[in-house]
């Protein structure tokens, strides 16, 4: 490269940092990087003072109001501790595990619509990190990146206990993406598309004048696989059986400690916020408006005597608290059914995922199929 | 010999959906009890203490009377019933003549030692004391930072408990 070119490259990236596009760019990360791991510490609450509201407990209620700030105490305490490495691990691979876990949800989120336009005075920004155009294939991808920390950690342990859960936890992921992958087909046979936002646009019509078109209520039994395929590869109880606490000890992560398992502590729940937003994108209607919040937002905009501009803001703003709103039910959702279900035994697991699930979710495409045919689209 | 257990399964709980939905129900309602602090069974420890009864057999001590003087008149009763054989007495006497009990409480122990750690709590030194001197408390916070503090002796022993403590 020529010196004259260097400076003009140079000078074009100083041109680009300086432009709407990069700054929008860089508010959206910083916006994703606050509710993707900003989650977790809220979630780690809720997890403890829910699970403990539902077994009549109190939980942790020491530290900070409500004992809010006890996640904050655990990660304290885990970067404290001794970074421990056994003996006869494999460090290299020992050390990569952690790292992808932490990373592969995270990237994940990069693809997911988290709000529709904001007009900016002549600009206009997608409230999504990287608008692509394999959209959802992109998430599902990086959120399939999920099962090779499992292995490479249960494998690089050198302990049986790690090796059963990474085992486990690799056939029970890779069985429940299959019936996952069909119902998600039914759904792009719905929608036509797997842009996510065109998909949120598409649920944002009504059903029957009733109804929000989501689908959830297009498609119910699509939704109930890709729900109990979330449990399953976020290894959510009621399949907790990768860490399987009573006969595994931990499963794969059984000889991490200090910060490395905090990373996949970290990752566990960033995996399940993604995969609550999947959901939400997918059979939730998304950042769509909740049934209600358009009239909010009208009379709003008459108060205040916005422009139309204006009334598009709100309305995205509000998308946003939408989605958010969704999500959080979603994440309630998990905890809520971790203490309502009990564990399944691993051959009821295999036998849910390939003689239950696998052949509902062939016969609900053919069916969806059919139904498009007959209807026209 | 195999036991059959008939389950009598309607169809609703063969197809588990409907059978999850209600078991969310009462997860919901027990959480939702909790909430309003109707459904909480534990309580925070050091600020609040379990009551137990009356009858509960927990840390030793001996009974005092109104002039603060340990009721034991060191017969060795006790001692010699303790099935754990963990209550060693020295006995001692008092001189009658400038005692101000005179020949009461004329016999007393000059120790009195009890291994709180071999103590089985069977209560039978209660049972088997004649002054009701020894007496097992309702005090349950045993537990110590070394063996040594474990091993009651007469000072630790002869102090007031209102009520068994």
């Amino acid at each position: 490269m020529e010196s004259s070119d260097f400076i003009w490259s140079l000078s074009s990236l100083w041109a680009y940092v300086q432009s709407y596009d990069f700054i929008a760019l860089l508010l959206k990360l910083i916006f994703i990087l606050i509710i993707g791991p900003g989650l977790v510490p809220i979630m780690v609450w809720l997890e403890r003072r829910g699970s403990a509201m539902i077994q009549g407990r109190m939980g942790p209620n020491r530290v900070g109001p409500l004992g809010l700030l006890q996640a904050l105490a655990d990660v304290l305490k885990f970067f404290a501790k001794e970074p421990f490495v056994p003996g006869t691990a494999n460090k290299f691979y020992y050390n990569l595990a952690p790292m992808i876990a932490a990373v592969a949800p995270l990237a994940a989120f990069a693809a997911i619509p988290f709000g529709g336009t904001v007009l900016f005075g002549e600009y206009e920004t997608n409230l999504q990190l990287s608008h692509l155009n394999i959209g959802i294939l992109a998430a599902l991808a990086f959120a399939g990146l999920e099962v090779y920390p499992i292995m490479l950690a249960g494998w690089a342990s050198n302990n049986k206990y790690a090796v059963l859960g990474a085992l486990r936890g690799a056939s029970q992921m890779i069985s429940y993406e299959i019936a996952m992958g069909l119902a998600l087909i039914a759904m792009f046979l719905i929608y036509g598309t797997v842009d996510m936002n065109q998909m949120v646009a598409w649920q944002g019509e009504s059903l029957f004048g009733i109804l929000p078109r989501w689908g959830l209520f297009v498609n119910p039994l699509a939704a109930m696989i890709f729900l109990i395929g979330i449990f399953a590869e976020t290894n959510r109880m009621p399949f907790d059986l990768p860490e399987g606490d009573a006969e595994l000890v931990a499963g794969y992560h059984v000889e991490y400690g200090s910060t490395k398992f905090a990373m996949f502590f970290f990752a566990e729940y960033v995996a399940m916020s993604m995969a609550a937003a999947l959901f939400v994108t997918l059979f939730l209607g998304g950042y769509g408006l909740l049934p209600g919040m358009e009239t909010v937002a009208v009379y709003l905009s008459q108060v205040f005597h916005l422009e139309a501009l204006g009334l598009h803001n709100l309305k995205t703003f509000m998308g946003v608290g939408s989605f958010l709103m969704k999500l959080g039910f979603m994440l309630f959702f998990y905890i809520w059914v971790r203490w309502t279900v009990p564990r399944f035994r691993f051959d009821q697991l295999m036998n849910l995922g390939w003689r239950i699930l696998l052949p509902i979710g062939l016969v609900n495409l053919v069916f969806t199929a059919i139904a498009i045919y007959l209807i026209g689209g | 010999m195999t036991i059959v257990v008939a389950r009598h399964e309607k169809i609703s709980d063969r197809f588990y959906l409907v059978a999850l939905a209600q078991g969310l129900v009462v997860t919901m309602k027990q959480m939702l009890r909790s909430l309003f602090g109707k459904g909480i069974v534990t309580i925070e420890y050091p600020e609040k203490r379990r009551e137990y009864s009356q009858r509960f057999r927990g840390a030793h001590f001996i009974s005092v009377d109104s002039k603060k003087t340990e009721n034991c008149t060191a017969c060795y009763l006790c001692q010699t019933v303790c099935p754990a054989d963990c209550i060693t007495i020295v006995a001692g006497e008092r001189d009658a003549a400038t005692s101000e009990y005179g020949v009461k409480k004329e016999k007393r122990p000059l120790s009195f030692d009890i291994d709180a750690l071999r103590c089985c709590f069977c209560g039978f030194c209660e049972e088997a004391c004649p002054k009701d001197a020894i007496k097992l408390s309702r005090s349950y916070e045993m537990a110590t930072l070394t063996r040594e503090e474990a091993q009651y002796d007469l000072k630790f022993l002869v102090r007031e408990v209102k009520d068994r403590g």
